[in-house]
């Protein structure tokens, strides 16, 4: 039977491709030629005098293209003002840059007012913004300003309306028009338009609004923000859950919604046909019509069938399980589940046309959500079908940044709006869209620092470069004696010896002056000295003597040798966004005191590396210095070995990573001591436990130095862990060590045998 | 609805129901000679088609001077004017584009017509060269239909380019009438010079209601977000002069000025300047005393020199693009061709494409307010930069400048990325020059995460048939407290694995897989049995690793979960003497691989090495039965750009080199075939990826001072 098929089979194989070898010409012309004539694509002309045609407009006319009868610049300028107000603002029109010129970017908050209670989410936002490095106190200075009054909530049936807000403002001296006045909004209009109403003029002021749309948002000048809720923590922030990459998601569901489903009103088209594509297999879409107080009276035929299958599931259990999750237009465009989502590592289809998407001006949300059309509902399922495992993947990995870098905390999403705002008062000084995208995010990212990604420690793989082959020492001086000591000596020695030092700074922190250039050693490499102002921040000063991007930083009295250096410095280009040192430390939860630990005993992990001895960017100096609040570094100077901890903490915030450790031939000093022994005879004391009450006096007696050092290293550790709002420091169980090292081979095959001693 | 999606969920090797070898054949001949069939009859029905319908079908010989000629009565409807609050979804019918598995929207052009108002006035000229080109461009791509009924977008041949060269109520009355008008919807215009005098509107003022506007000259007034485009103002300099490519670095000139008909109050301004800093900075005008026959439009003069645009703009570091009556400049072309980085000085200007393009990368916007600090603000941009941008300028004219047919192409693409947001062209490919995305990579895996301890990892043992070693690897291996799971791939097909009571009995699940064909890449493959992040993959012979080894190496993998974290490591050299790269096993003091005989890596990389891996390297590496773990190297170096961590000290691993084969000793020839392997793979992947680092892992107190049973991994070194 089986032979037979095949023979038949293979005879009529044949006898068809015989046919198209014989007579493949003729059937052609007949079957197919006139047919295909007919069909055949008609595509544009090639006329026949194509060449002649005139070009669209003559060379000079593209050239010339200046009419001087016309308004002159400044002229126009004027007219602008004029023209483009209100709903037509634009920054050039209705912002006045000049008032940010001389002092840079300041924020002023007007002073609350008594018997004018605000929200508790208005509360956060001030706080936001009185903690930022750019707040000041003196309107004067002032670039920008921001309302005492709440008005967050402008949906005049809620509680928390405030009125006569018109008459308040035209109070203020200092409104100006709305001039450089910047106004949060979460909820505007009401039943059952829910239109962009704010019921008060808010003149020329910038409007950071959430549920922004397209039609009301004045590009480049105003901002559209996130809805968040009055939970939302004012700083550190709840991680993202993805806590692992999969490929494919390892996930039970493909698509969830579950949520209120309007039976009449704005938003009902888009929520009343959720259910539609739901197949109860992996695209779970549940609606409700049990909200507000008359629903029984709009209720269909669906409302009890729907009212059971919803209570079967739990919000928080899908939006675990799922990989993508639809936030559709509530009766606003924003809703709550766009944060949820975007922590939840479940990708967000959007379904809420002419939403401004929150901080699209910064954030390219092409990478982290499907931008959803309400009117192609049906089609979602099959378009998230069809994306491919390896762009889930980065989309789950992009939510999870975007969350943890703009909008985990009502801090991050302040600070976020006044980047965006700085940005624009000078555009050749601003953060390019790819550096909003890209880890760290933009908010660690300083343009004042530099504009070439080049410079960070972050862009060398994306961008193909390297770091630089060299690195500067950099050693805080503050012996006491006038003369240099003999650890010093041996340091300088030890450094200039490396092949990768291009130069020696030493930065003398004490009251004497640095001993004469007679007096310092000879070496191979530059040595420059830079007095100190007498502060323990000093050290992680951007100075301009530094010109490498590595800095080997170092106290006066740690004792290296070449080959340690060389070898920690190889490893560093290896990991140039960390922190690579030797002596490390390590903090601990302490679950009996419910506090942070903090510990220098020899431990099997690690998560600080001291600066006394570590190789770090330089750039971390300049995000030291310029991105932490001038509070946050009072604090280090007030406490005596901080600075050290503050850096490793924020060096984690950014990075995310612990630091490296590398082989050290013996146990390095910790000098602690030592500092405290010069600030006692330098009258460098500040003004200690003025920011903070709890911290002992610094350098009272010398017997107990150690022990008190690591109390106030303790203290210090809780207190960073308060400010951030969380503990950045993240621990490592791995040393880095030469591949050979203390292996069974000869010595002379080493590359670094010095280390082994 | 089918759709691209790779079939990575489909079941491994192991799972392929294995037809009867006498069957497989008989479908196999039947296969390929109903493949031969298809492969003639398409010959013959394709090949001579496509060579007569590109000579006499589809090109009309014809001149645009026989089109149809068709009058517009005085009285016939005028569109509204354009609608200022359109955006994507309210005026757009997406209806039209549909669904479809290619992600093209469809577009159709109108065929050309002449249109004369009922005195036989023309309206317009019929078509300039510049539409005809991007007409022709649009036909010639991939998004073009003649099925109007398919079309998504419909383009006019009504040639607006330039509103000067056009009737403006007329041209509307022209739009008007196009079949399927509808009020414009789905409609694009192109318009690269808007606006006249007086007051010149910065965008077209021909009535057109919801028609979408392809504008060059935009403001942020009239621009309507995410619905118009905007686009370069055409330069024909382009087609005529060619500006070969220059270095970057500095140049002649620091600042430029080459534009002609500048305000008088911006000419002052820029002499100002010129006058502050000296011979850096070149204000050129137009040529009085030029002698006939020399075009004035290439020419351009300081004092009574004269240089020769556009080349003079080749000789500067900056040039600057300042506004003139119109917001859109010609000259930005220019200057972007001459890679020479765009000073721009118009406010309120949206520059073009900006919706997609970075312009941050590529130019320096300064306020007009701000004119006299252009010298200091420039000056403030590293060298470095500087460069970059210079490359970038002139890439970005490369790729959306240089002809009409590129601004066409362009538009298009960012309208179907609206259309198909999910399948939209990312950022970098859209910014990145080609020497960009050459030398970049993009980490699959660049969240920073370290994966919870608790997930543990899955062992994936390759064997053939060396059962007792196998089993003492499995008991080895199951004393690692974070092992999960543990799967034997089962590489032989002439044999059976053992009985099930045979195994070792272990306290984690163990899975036997069994293989359709004896290949090394079945050891990479993704099986939907690996559940945890993290593989360990061992050979059947590995038994002298320690638990703490191991369970340490899991440690580092958790703290670098997007690299290969093995034991035993090897390096690669260039040798000098035959040019060409050596593969190199001796004890060095380097390291640029790890063996996969034991190596923890991320589950990711099986899904990469088994559909992504370039080239013929998969199957060349199954045919040589060696090399798979120097492939896994590259691959994973080469998408991560990060070198490999070797964890713990060295041992004598007993033959780690001979994976496949039993008994083959570490001579010779294993060693010379090793190299051809990095040798071939250097040349398919175009480069070579792997990173050479001095350092390897070790637990933080290894070999200190300190009590060991204090230390977490006490167990390591010893043999």
């Amino acid at each position: 039977m089986q032979t037979r098929k095949k023979y038949i089979f293979l005879t009529f194989l044949a006898s068809w491709l015989l046919l198209f070898f014989f007579g493949g010409d003729q059937l052609r012309r007949f079957a197919f030629f006139s047919g295909r004539k007919a069909e055949a694509r008609r595509s544009w002309p090639r006329w026949t005098d194509q060449s002649l045609l005139k070009s669209f407009a003559d060379p000079e006319e593209l050239q010339r293209d200046g009419d001087p009868s016309l308004l002159s610049p400044r002229e126009r300028r004027a007219a602008w003002l004029s023209a483009y107000r209100s709903s037509r603002c634009r920054m050039e029109t209705c912002f006045d840059f000049s008032r940010c010129e001389r002092h840079g970017f300041k924020v002023f908050t007007y002073p609350q007012e008594r018997g004018q209670p605000v929200s508790e989410t208005y509360g956060k936002i001030l706080s936001s913004i009185e903690r930022s490095r750019y707040h000041t106190l003196n309107p004067e200075e002032a670039c920008l300003f921001i309302l005492s009054i709440d008005t967050l909530d402008r949906d005049h049936l809620s509680g928390q309306y405030v009125r006569d807000v018109d008459e308040k403002i035209r109070g203020f001296p200092l409104w100006n028009g709305g001039r450089n006045h910047l106004i949060f909004n979460l909820y505007s209009g009401t039943w059952p338009s829910y239109s962009g109403e704010l019921g008060f003029d808010i003149g020329h002021a910038i409007l950071a609004k959430a549920s922004f749309d397209t039609e009301s948002f004045r590009p480049g000048f105003d901002i559209s923000i996130p809805l968040f809720s009055k939970e939302h923590p004012q700083r550190g922030g709840d991680r993202g859950w993805l806590s692992q990459d999969s490929v494919p998601p390892k996930k039970k569901y493909l698509l969830v919604f579950k949520g209120k489903r309007y039976l009449t009103g704005i938003g009902s088209g888009t929520r009343n046909a959720l259910h539609h594509i739901h197949n109860g297999h992996d695209i779970i879409s549940l609606t409700t019509c049990k909200h507000g107080k008359d629903w029984e009276k709009h209720k269909d035929t669906r409302c009890d069938k729907d009212n059971v299958d919803y209570e079967r599931f739990d919000y928080q259990e899908l939006l675990h399980n799922s990989t993508f999750c639809i936030v559709p237009r509530g009766r606003r465009l924003g809703s709550f589940r766009f944060l949820e989502a975007l922590q939840a590592a479940c990708i967000p289809v959007l379904l809420s046309d002419g939403w401004e998407l929150p901080f699209a001006e910064a954030i390219d949300w092409g990478r982290a959500a499907v931008v959803g059309s309400e009117r192609l509902l049906l089609q979602i399922p099959s378009a998230v079908r069809c994306i491919r495992p390896e762009r889930v993947l980065a989309f789950q990995q992009q939510t999870q940044f975007l969350w943890d870098a703009y909008f985990s905390s009502v801090d991050k999403i302040v600070h976020t709006t006044l980047e965006i705002i700085k940005d624009r008062l000078s555009p050749h000084r601003s953060r390019s869209r790819f550096l909003w995208n890209t880890l760290p995010g933009g908010l660690l990212v300083l343009p004042d620092f530099s504009t070439h990604l080049g410079d960070f420690p972050f862009y060398y793989l994306q961008h193909g470069y390297s770091p630089s082959k060299k690195f500067t020492a950099f050693i805080r001086a503050v012996s006491q004696a006038g003369s240099l000591s003999q650890p010093i000596l041996r340091l300088i020695q030890a450094v200039s010896g490396s092949q990768y030092c291009a130069q020696i700074v030493v930065l003398w922190s004490c009251e004497k002056p640095p001993p004469p250039s007679g007096k310092w050693p000879q070496s191979a490499v530059p040595l420059s000295i830079i007095q100190g102002r007498g502060k323990l921040s000093d050290r992680f000063f951007p100075f301009e003597a530094i010109q490498t991007d590595a800095v080997l930083s170092l106290d006066e009295d740690t004792s290296l040798s070449t080959s340690e250096v060389d070898f920690a410095f190889l490893v560093w280009r290896s990991f140039p966004e960390r922190i690579v040192g030797f002596p490390t430390q390590s903090h601990f939860w302490d679950a009996e005191q419910g506090r942070w630990g903090y510990t220098s005993k020899w431990t099997n992990e690690l998560s600080i590396v001291l600066t006394a001895a570590a190789f770090y960017h330089r750039y971390y100096h300049s995000l030291f210095t310029e991105y932490l609040p001038a509070a946050l570094r009072e604090l280090v100077d007030g406490l005596a070995a901080c600075e050290d901890i503050l850096m490793n903490v924020l060096v984690a915030a950014v990075t995310k990573l612990p630091p490296v450790k590398v082989t050290q031939r013996k146990q390095h000093k910790e000098g602690v001591a030592q500092q405290a022994e010069c600030r006692d005879g330098a009258a460098g004391t500040p003004p200690a436990g003025q920011r903070s009450p709890s911290a002992p006096r610094p350098a009272e007696g010398k017997g107990s130095a150690g022990s008190r050092s690591l109390s106030q290293r303790q203290d210090c550790l809780d207190q960073l862990a308060d400010w951030f709002g969380y503990m950045p420091l993240v621990s490592s169980q791995l040393r880095l060590d030469p591949v050979l090292f203390k292996d069974q081979v000869s010595v002379l095959r080493k590359k670094y045998p010095g280390l082994e001693k | 609805i089918m759709c691209a999606s790779a079939k990575y969920n489909t079941r491994g090797p192991a799972l392929i129901p294995r037809m009867k070898t006498k069957h497989r054949i008989y479908y196999i001949t039947l296969f390929s000679i109903v493949l031969l069939g298809l492969i003639a009859t398409g010959m013959f029905q394709f090949w001579p088609h496509s060579i007569e319908s590109s000579s006499d079908w589809t090109v009309e010989k014809r001149s645009v001077h026989d089109v149809p000629v068709v009058k517009l009565p005085a009285d016939s409807p005028i569109p509204e004017r354009g609608d200022l609050s359109c955006r994507m979804h309210t005026c757009f019918d997406v209806y039209r584009c549909g669904f479809n598995p290619k992600n093209k929207i469809k577009v159709y052009i109108y065929s050309l017509k002449k249109y004369v108002d009922e005195y036989g006035t023309l309206v317009s000229n019929t078509i300039s060269r510049e539409y005809n080109e991007l007409l022709t461009a649009i036909s010639d791509s991939e998004f073009y239909t003649d099925d109007v009924n398919r079309a998504c977008l419909f383009v006019p041949s009504i040639d607006v380019l330039n509103q000067n060269a056009l009737r403006i109520k007329e041209t509307a009355q022209a739009l008007a009438q196009l079949a399927r008008w509808d009020r414009g919807t789905n409609h694009l215009l192109f318009n690269m010079l808007p606006g006249g005098p007086p007051d010149y509107n910065t965008a077209l003022d021909v009535p057109r209601d919801r028609a979408l506007l392809a504008g060059g000259g935009f403001s942020t007034w009239t621009y309507r977000q995410g619905y118009d485009v905007s686009i370069p103002v055409y330069s024909p300099l382009s087609g005529e002069v060619d500006l070969p490519e220059r270095g970057p670095g500095p140049r002649r000139y620091f600042i430029l000025s080459s534009q002609m008909a500048l305000h008088p109050e911006y000419r002052l301004e820029l002499e100002a300047l010129q006058a502050e800093n000296g011979e850096s900075v070149l204000i050129l005008d137009k040529c009085t005393n030029l002698s006939e026959g020399v075009p004035a439009v290439r020419k351009r003069c300081y004092k009574n020199q004269v240089f020769d645009y556009p080349q003079v703009l080749q000789e500067s570091t900056f040039c600057v693009v300042l506004r003139g009556a119109r917001l859109g400049q010609a000259v930005l072309s220019d200057v972007l061709q001459a890679g020479c980085v765009p000073v721009i000085i118009a406010d309120s200007y949206i520059l073009p494409f900006s919706e997609v393009l970075d312009w941050k990368r590529a130019s320096v916007v300064i306020p007009e307010e701000k004119m006299p600090e252009m010298y200091s603000i420039l000056q403030s941009i590293p060298q470095r930069q500087i460069e970059e941008m210079q490359r970038q300028a002139r890439w970005f004219w490369e790729a959306y400048f240089r002809s009409m047919k590129a601004i066409a192409l362009a538009t298009l693409q960012i309208i179907n990325d609206r259309i198909y947001p999910y399948a939209a062209i990312s950022y970098e490919e859209w910014n990145d020059p080609p020497a960009v995305k050459w030398s970049s990579v993009s980490n699959p895996l660049f969240l920073p995460l370290i994966p919870p301890q608790s997930q543990g990892f899955t062992a994936v043992v390759l064997t053939y048939d060396r059962v007792e070693s196998l089993f003492r690897v499995i008991t080895e291996v199951s004393k690692v407290p974070s092992l999960s799971k543990l799967l034997v791939v089962w590489n032989n097909q002439n044999k059976s694995p053992p009985e099930d009571s045979l195994w070792p009995k272990i306290r984690v699940p163990l899975k036997v897989v069994r293989t359709a064909e004896n290949k090394l890449s079945n050891r990479f493959f993704p099986y939907d049995e690996i559940e945890t992040e993290a593989v360990l993959a061992i050979d059947d012979d590995i038994i002298m690793l320690t638990s703490d080894e191991l369970q340490f190496g899991y440690e580092v993998w958790r703290e670098f979960p997007d690299r290969l974290v093995g034991y035993p490591g090897r390096l690669h050299l260039w040798d000098h003497e035959m040019n060409k790269w050596k593969y190199e096993s001796e004890w060095t003091n380097e390291v640029s691989m790890v063996l996969t005989g034991a190596a923890f890596y991320h589950k990711y990389f099986n899904y990469l090495y088994t559909y992504k891996m370039p080239g013929d390297i998969k199957n060349w590496v199954d045919a040589h039965m060696n090399c798979e773990d120097i492939a896994m190297n590259f691959l994973v170096a080469n998408v991560t750009g990060k070198s490999v961590i070797k964890v713990t000290p060295r041992k004598k691993f007993k033959c780690p080199e001979c994976t496949a084969i039993d008994g083959l000793s570490l001579d010779q020839t294993h060693m010379v075939e090793r190299s051809e392997c990095i040798n071939k793979f250097a040349s398919v992947f175009g480069t070579m990826p792997l990173k050479v680092v001095e350092h390897r892992a070790d637990p933080v107190l290894y070999k200190d001072d300190f009590p060991e049973k204090l230390k977490s991994f006490p167990n390591i070194g010893s043999l």
